[in-house]
């Protein structure tokens, strides 16, 4: 097999640069002044509260929307991302929250959707050949790639739309929510799948709620508050931490509950 | 992958928890448990002609003479090809309720301009067409750019085209076609050579061998499993015999009518738009999740007017077609029953209601159908009140075996 990977950038080089992005609605400022640092081999977790803009950055990033201030800076270069297929084009992918996946297509189809290599003359032999490249790279467990998606279990469906993201050979891949639907054992799937794209030399941005998750495979945590920056923490930041700078307040109605329900310990004791 | 029994590991045969068909045996087991899930494909459609030919054959032999068959499939040709366009929206899960007022648009215009004003014939049945591309094109701008549901626009379409129809046909309301002409004989008499048409009845158990041989190489040569040689062969000489021994028969009466062929043709061109390109793929996906076709990259409402376009195009040729059957555009033509026999057929061959599933043989099954109780109806001198009441409960029948289909698939993991 060619070695598709040649030209990965290094573990560690900064890939993605996001200076001074500010994004508004109107009279609404979603997004002020944002800084973020996105590096090959490497998962930044994305986390705020609900209305923090992480949904409007991954837009951004993504090409659904223009900011309306600020550099983006993509290996190097100054881009501007005119729309969706220019960010795809670029090297950023993205696997939405409800993963847009045609349940009435087969699996070849669903990651070949929109890509189709010769269009009056469908390759399904090398298509399927790529899919399960694709999905053995990933050590996916999928039965088969002939069947339709409705068929398969939510863990994965959400390998067949990472395994989608990176048809076109990303240097970037953004995750909305990978975990949030999925059960335990499936959730640990994913994780491993998180990994394993970072191991390939891939820039990982992770939106998620779930902080045991984002602590799981996470490298940097970046912290949203109200559309700005609110600091960047390392998995072993504590969740007292986290909480606040998610929250914007030490004493916060998630700290208070565990301060109810462990009134006699100390409460960062067992973060 | 040690207790695979094949030296190398083929890439869709890794996981050793799913069992995988092999060999003819396997395919028929495939075959069976698909069935059993409710992808049930166009079986209730063979099961529902096989007892309705039973039933009409009972009540009446000269059903199934040869020249009875024969007049069927020029019966079956104007509505199949009109029904192959709501094949497309309906795989959109649109619809268009005006398909019979265009084709009665189109054979008023054919007859108008050819007639009428002397225009050549192919110049007039190009018009035809393309009226219908534009109002595809509206149809399509209202439903994209107004989110107009088809339903009602067509409706409204409906009533618009029957009125253009009526006013191009003005106070005579008929126009007779020149019997003699290639159109009118097209409709009623052209026949395709015995010869010819053997040739043409073998000729698709060939292309499935060849190709369906090219794809098992190409397939081993991926390191994937190639699938059975003896089921290919088996689909083969099926479809060989099959073909042969139906165009045998119809030979014995007056032969395979040239217009039956020109629609087996566009339903032949369909399917492979349908299953072989990267616009049919966009159909599917668009009647599936049209917003996860959407951030995949597709032109949604290219789509959808492509369909629409098809659809009136379809509807118009298909009305011209059977102007040269009638020989004569009236104002009869594309009313009553045609727009409901068009709709019917598409869903009887099994294209659902529901968008995302559809095929272009549906068209084809469906409308033989359908052409088969008219014909069988008519053969028992029953009045056309009886005919349109058994043509509903089977269009009735149809449409709960694919929502009880579309049920069992969700439970059992299908879509």
């Amino acid at each position: 097999m060619p070695d598709v990977y040649a030209d990965r950038p290094a573990r560690g080089e900064t890939i993605l640069t996001l200076s001074g992005i500010s994004k508004s609605f109107g009279a609404v400022s979603a997004l002020a002044d944002i800084e973020l640092e996105l590096r090959a081999g490497e998962v930044v977790a994305l986390v705020g509260d609900n209305g923090a803009g992480k949904s409007t950055l991954v837009k951004i990033l993504a090409g659904v929307q223009a900011p309306s201030s600020g550099t983006m800076t993509f290996q190097g270069k100054p881009v501007h991302l005119a729309g969706p297929s220019a960010a795809l084009k670029l090297g950023i992918a993205t696997v939405f929250q409800d993963l847009a996946l045609c349940e009435n297509l087969d699996v070849v189809a669903n990651i070949f959707l929109g890509q189709e290599r010769s269009p009056y003359f469908l390759d399904e032999t090398a298509m399927e050949v790529r899919a399960w490249t694709l999905l053995n790279e990933l050590a996916a467990r999928i039965p088969d790639v002939r069947d339709v998606v409705a068929s398969l279990s939510g863990g994965q469906r959400q390998t067949v739309a990472i395994a989608r993201s990176l048809l076109l050979d990303p240097k970037v891949i953004m995750l909305d929510e990978p975990t949030a639907a999925l059960g335990v054992a499936q959730t640990a799937e994913v994780l491993n799948l998180i990994e394993r794209v970072r191991d390939r030399g891939l820039a990982v941005l992770m939106i998620s709620h779930n902080m045991e998750d984002v602590r799981a495979v996470a490298d940097r945590i970046v912290v949203l508050r109200l559309g700005r920056n609110n600091g960047v923490f390392t998995p072993d930041a504590s969740n007292q931490e986290l909480v606040g700078a998610i929250t914007g307040a030490v004493d916060n109605a998630v700290s208070r509950r565990a301060e109810k329900r462990r009134p006699e310990s100390e409460p960062e004791a067992r973060a | 992958m040690s207790e695979s029994t094949k030296p190398a590991a083929l890439l869709d045969r890794s996981d050793t928890r799913v069992t995988h068909a092999a060999g003819v045996g396997g395919s028929i087991k495939a075959f069976a448990d698909k069935v059993r899930s409710g992808d049930l494909g166009s079986l209730p459609v063979v099961v529902g002609l096989i007892i309705i030919w039973g039933v009409f054959t009972a009540l009446n032999p000269l059903f199934v003479s040869a020249n009875n068959l024969v007049n069927l499939l020029f019966d079956a040709s104007t509505i199949g090809i009109i029904s192959l366009g709501i094949v497309c929206v309906l795989m959109l899960g649109e619809i268009d309720l005006s398909v019979g007022s265009m084709s009665g648009v189109g054979s008023a215009l054919v007859g108008v301009l050819w007639v009428n004003q002397g225009v050549p014939v192919v110049v007039a049945i190009l018009a035809a067409v393309l009226l219908g591309a534009i109002t595809g094109l509206i149809y399509a701008l209202l439903r994209t750019q107004l989110g107009m549901p088809s339903f009602v626009s067509t409706l409204a379409g409906l009533l618009t085209l029957l009125g253009l129809q009526l006013y191009m046909l003005g106070n005579t309301g008929s126009i007779n076609l020149p019997y003699g002409s290639f159109m009118v004989s097209f409709g009623q008499l052209l026949i395709i050579p015995a010869w010819l048409s053997y040739v043409l009845a073998v000729v698709p158990g060939v292309v499935v061998l060849v190709m369906g041989q090219r794809t098992r190489l190409r397939r081993r040569a991926a390191h994937l499993t190639p699938g059975s040689m003896s089921a290919l062969v088996l689909k083969a000489v099926v479809l060989i015999v099959g073909l042969v021994a139906i165009v045998y028969y119809l030979n014995l009466g007056r032969g395979v009518p040239w217009m039956f062929g020109l629609f087996i043709a566009l339903v032949v061109v369909m399917n492979y738009a349908f299953t072989r390109t990267k616009w049919g793929r966009s159909m599917t996906a668009v009647g599936g999740n049209a917003e996860a076709a959407r951030r995949a990259g597709i032109n949604v409402k290219s789509i959808y007017t492509s369909a629409f376009i098809l659809c009136s195009m379809f509807a118009a040729f298909g009305g011209v077609l059977s102007s040269a059957r009638l020989a004569s555009a009236s104002q009869q033509a594309g009313t009553g029953d045609v727009n409901l026999n068009a709709i019917a057929a598409a869903v009887i061959g099994g294209t659902s209601l529901f968008g995302g599933r559809g095929s272009a043989w549906s068209a084809l099954l469906g409308i033989i159908v359908i052409q088969s109780i008219a014909s069988g109806l008519t053969l028992l001198n029953l009045s056309s009140s009886l005919r349109y009441m058994i043509t509903g409960a089977v269009l009735a029948i149809a449409v709960i075996v694919d929502s009880l289909a579309r049920r069992s698939r969700v439970s059992h993991g299908r879509a």
